[in-house]
């Protein structure tokens, strides 16, 4: 396995919740991975982003990894939630709170933080 | 252009979903490459919204592959809801 494909796998694995989306919080790069961004804020999730951007291998890498054909890819507790759709419905039904509830605690929302994850270059910031 | 790409995504979709009560696939910007589906067949009873996604996903492989949508908006349904 390519150390690519590991820096991926730790993130889904250690992240409590994390959003693979094309650009970053600040500069997102596409409507569905705002919407999924804007999914996990309002249901105050402490949300660790993957640019997918900078590499293609990056995007091929996550597809082998989770099966799942389209960006952007949600994964919570290290499992995959799913793209901006489910993300989105998920939140409008309360389903996505109580999700993050039962795979993270009841304190989930105190002191979320956002984080960005450079998979190709192994930073945390 | 944009028709062609709608009625292939549908005939994949049918094929699919042969017993789909609601099957519809509109191009969202008019540019045949941004795509809503809307699937309701009883395939999906019981089934977790990640599963209903992925035998969408699956039907619509080839063209997710070969670059024919570019952006794609899933909405899927039991028959019962």
């Amino acid at each position: 396995m390519s150390e690519l494909s590991d820096r991926i796998k730790q993130v889904i694995e250690n992240e409590p919740v994390a959003l693979f989306m094309k650009g970053t919080p600040q500069f997102v790069m596409c409507g569905n991975s705002g919407r999924a961004l804007e999914a996990l804020r309002e249901a105050g999730a402490p949300v660790t982003t993957v640019d997918i951007l900078p590499d293609p291998s990056i995007r091929q890498e996550l597809q082998q990894l989770s099966g799942w054909p389209t960006i952007p890819q949600v994964f919570v507790g290290g499992e995959l939630v799913g793209g901006a759709d489910i993300t989105q419905e998920l939140a409008e039904s309360g389903e996505l709170a109580q999700l993050l509830e039962q795979k993270l605690g009841a304190g989930y929302r105190d002191g979320a933080e956002e984080h960005v994850v450079d998979v190709v270059g192994g930073t945390r910031a | 252009m944009g028709a062609m790409a709608v009625e292939r995504l549908e005939s994949l979709l049918r094929d699919a979903f042969p017993d789909a009560h609601e099957l519809r696939v509109d191009d969202r910007t008019g540019g045949g490459d941004h795509f809503q589906v809307t699937v309701a067949s009883p395939r999906f009873e019981g089934l977790g919204l990640l599963d209903q996604h992925r035998l969408v996903n699956e039907a619509l492989a080839e063209p997710l592959r070969d670059g024919t949508i570019h952006e794609l908006r899933i909405k899927t349904r039991g028959t019962g809801t």
